[in-house]
């Protein structure tokens, strides 16, 4: 999945490194979230957690909702999952806008190869399995669990019910869904978009964020002086400013470079009062590892790699996904064009955007920022020609 | 409900509680058991247990009559059995509806600012307009009206630079801001403008500090060169002056909280001419009668604008986004500025027609708040849209629908394929 040697002149495509004027600019790195094959186990949250040594974000509260008690992405959660219950009815709107998605023209890929390929391999899996009872919760009736697998490429979910697998083919012959579940579960690990134009960078003032040479946004801990407009700034809620907060004592960690504590003390958490938010494992990263989520992910739901092939796959995924009539799949922040120039973590979701809690039609505020400074110019050009128009109106002294 | 042998040996427990019966629409009977079911469904045994019927009633009864932000927010243990002796419903009921997003949670998260950067929002047009007024007096000679006007302009930003300041998460990093100059960056440019705008400021009012007290600040040769450079200064604090009072409207809209970004076109003619009215009402509290003509006439511009603008920029805002600018105290903050503004209007016309010094005061102070009011309202208003997912999921969801059916289509975040 990881290319451990990225190619060093890979400044490709919509790779924002170009920008950065990096010597040596390296592919751009992200993550693919296919949210059809997460399972909601958290070990995403927890990896990130204790590589990153976050502090606790709460007296573990419940947040009284659902399983979900880590609410959102912030300074202290950098990966979170989403778990949201749905009936039928709300499966089948789903499904209806997903198909919607497909009749208004969205880009889809035309490559015809990659897809047959996927389906081959369906279609081997499906004829060696035995049939046998599933009891997963969102999956239709019916078939079996292939007997081995290749855990990589080849999702156990998806392969069942066959059909069509060229998006064009399905289209064209049998669109019929999957029998539709009474009940659903939706899981999905949010993420640090990583946007190719983004917005705390953007406005950040002290240059704390920056674009590194894997294409991600990170903050320097060192020079931010946590004046919160990156906060602001993120159309996606991700980055936030640290308040105080205490890491849990990891005694196995005690050789990593922190003010050591007394033993039984809690270890303090760093960075208070700066912004803080994924890294993307950037200390990973220079390392030639993978990012600590997606190393934990059990079901490969979090892919890591080089955005291109992981952009690919995803389109793969989707059209797979449809061709088995679950149009409810679509892609999240996987096209160049649209209002942060895509982003460097992509999701493959099941709904709508805002049921995850994502904005449905972001846009960096940036990138209006010159008609705003322009606007702004005629105001202040305004208020000084009033205050000249002021002394010359004012009367006599 | 018994779930092991062990249960007997239980400690006996006391009668359960229903404290927290006012959040739960949701516990209304009909839908208890179900809502029971689906919250204790963390173990696989309860999922198989719960029949279809249960599971497909509990969200769809309650999703209408569930209104917004029904949820309760972190909120410590469930009440009943919270000492681990029984199975919890932990989940009331799944409130949730579409135009909630999230469990009704925020999409775009507001900054951490608090009534302190509101503040210097109110001292920036206050010091911008000053310098303008200052400069003014410096070129037609109207001493008192420059001296006290430098003296407001390095007051207020001086002030407001303390709140930056004392709002950052570590300050003693402030002058990590003037590490690059960062044209993308509202803030970064904002903050060389504060910095050009309080050494010029500084370097005018020192000058007339001296002159005031009677030249008895030990400057000594120095004295010649603070001379030599009041003029200056005081052209330089003049010509940052507006971007001073203009550029924190750019610095709000830059953001993604939907009642700033939406405010983008109009905000900055707000907030100039909030300064405008605001650093006239200063002047003529300080200056007297006969000096603050000038001073007076910018107020009434200022209160010109401040209405017009203000009328043009609810109307063209997006109707959502703009509705934090008219609830709750942003609201009242809004519709007090108005009528504060009108007041102080007419007190200003009163004042220069019969040379009153009370009522010039009274009207200098009314149209202050007037602009600290507004400055407070547009401040809150954006930090209140940011808490409600409507606000940022709606208009989005609109542009996006009106974008689709004008046959645009390349530009969704959100692909088929």
């Amino acid at each position: 999945m990881q290319r451990l040697t990225a190619p060093d002149s890979a400044a490709v495509g919509d790779n924002p490194t170009a920008d950065a004027h990096y010597a040596h600019p390296r592919a751009r790195k992200g993550f693919f979230t296919d949210t059809s094959i997460c399972i909601g186990c958290k070990a995403c949250e927890v990896a990130c957690k204790e590589w990153n040594r976050n502090p606790v974000d709460s007296n573990y509260e419940l947040s009284n909702s659902s399983f979900d008690n880590s609410e959102g992405l912030g300074a202290d959660t950098w990966r979170h999952v989403a778990f949201i219950e749905q009936d039928r009815s709300r499966i089948e709107a789903a499904r209806e806008s997903g198909r919607a998605l497909v009749s208004l023209g969205m880009p889809q890929i035309r490559n015809a190869d990659v897809p047959t390929t996927a389906g081959e391999a369906i279609t081997t899996a499906i004829t060696g399995a035995a049939p046998g009872p599933l009891s997963a919760a969102a999956v239709p009736p019916a078939s079996g669990l292939p007997p081995a697998p290749e855990l990589g490429d080849l999702d156990v979910l998806s392969s069942l019910g066959g059909g069509p697998t060229r998006p064009e083919d399905a289209r064209a012959v049998d669109t019929t869904p999957p029998d539709t579940p009474e009940f659903r579960w939706l899981m999905s690990s949010d993420v640090c978009k990583h946007c190719t134009n983004a917005g705390c960078l953007d406005v950040c003032p002290t240059g704390a964020l920056f674009r590194t040479e894997h294409g991600t946004v990170v903050v320097q801990d060192d020079v931010c002086n946590g004046c919160g407009t990156c906060v602001a700034g993120c159309p996606f809620g991700v980055i936030e400013r640290r308040k105080d907060g205490i890491a849990q004592p990891k005694t196995e960690r005690s050789a990593a470079p922190v003010t050591p504590t007394r033993p039984g003390t809690p270890e303090p958490a760093r960075n208070v009062g700066v912004a803080q938010k994924c890294t993307l494992c950037y200390d990973r990263l220079v390392d030639d590892q993978t990012p600590a989520c997606a190393q934990a992910c059990p079901t490969t739901s979090i892919k890591f790699g080089e955005r291109e092939d992981l952009v690919d796959a995803a389109r793969e995924r989707v059209a797979r996904l449809h061709a088995e009539g679950r149009t409810e799949a679509r892609l999240y922040g996987a096209n160049p064009q649209d209002g942060v120039g895509g982003t460097g973590s992509v999701f493959l979701l099941l709904d709508e955007p805002e049921v995850y809690g994502l904005p449905p039609d972001p846009r960096v505020p940036t990138a209006d920022l010159p008609r705003m400074y322009a606007r702004a110019g005629i105001a202040m050009a305004s208020m000084a020609a009033a205050s000249a128009l002021a002394f010359m109106l004012g009367g006599r002294k | 409900m018994t779930t092991s042998e062990y249960d007997r040996y239980r400690p006996p427990e006391e009668p359960r509680r229903r404290r927290r019966r006012d959040h739960a629409a949701a516990a209304d009977s009909p839908s208890e058991a179900s809502a029971y079911a689906v919250g204790t469904a963390v173990a696989p045994s309860a999922g198989s247990a719960m029949g279809p019927d249960a599971l497909a009633t509990a969200p769809s009864g309650s999703a209408p009559a569930a209104g917004r932000r029904v949820g309760a927010r972190r909120g410590g243990l469930a009440p009943a059995g919270g000492d681990g002796a029984r199975e919890m419903a932990m989940v009331p009921e799944p409130q949730f509806a579409p135009a909630d997003g999230y469990y009704g949670r925020p999409v775009v998260k507001a900054p951490p600012w608090d009534e302190r950067v509101a503040l210097y929002l109110v001292c920036g047009g206050i010091a911008g307009g000053s310098a303008l007024l200052a400069f003014g007096g410096q070129l037609t000679g109207r001493d008192a009206l420059r001296c006290n006007a430098r003296l407001t302009a390095l007051g207020a930003a001086g002030v407001g630079a303390l709140a930056l300041v004392a709002d950052l998460g570590r300050p003693e990093r402030f002058l990590n801001m003037l590490r690059t100059i960062k044209p993308t960056s509202p803030m970064s440019l904002g903050s060389w403008i504060l910095a050009g705008f309080s050494t010029g400021a500084g370097v005018a009012a020192a000058a007339d500090v001296d002159r005031l007290l009677g030249q008895a600040l030990p400057l000594g040769p120095l004295r010649r060169v603070l001379y030599g450079l009041e003029a200056p200064s005081g052209a330089l604090a003049a010509l940052l002056g507006a971007p001073l009072a203009g550029y924190t409207a750019v610095l709000l809209s830059d953001t993604a909280m939907p009642t700033w970004n939406a405010a983008k076109d109009d905000l900055p003619f707000v907030f100039v001419s909030s300064a405008s009215l605001a650093s006239g009402g200063m002047a003529m509290i300080t200056t007297p009668t006969a000096q603050a003509g000038p001073a007076r006439a910018l107020a009434l511009a200022g209160v010109a604008g401040d209405l017009v603008a203000t009328k043009a920029m609810e109307r063209r805002m997006d109707p959502v986004a703009a509705e934090p600018l008219h609830q709750g105290r942003p609201g009242w903050l809004m519709r007090w500025s108005e009528r504060l503004a009108i007041a102080g209007g007419i007190g200003t016309v009163v004042s220069g027609l019969t040379r009153n010094r009370w009522v010039a005061a009274a009207s200098g102070a009314a149209l202050v708040t007037a602009s600290a009011f507004t400055r407070f309202g547009v401040f809150y208003a954006g930090k209140d849209s940011a808490l409600d997912p409507r606000y940022t999921i709606e208009p989005q969801k609109r542009r996006l629908a009106a974008r689709r059916r004008a046959g645009i289509m390349h530009d969704s975040i959100t692909t088929a394929g």
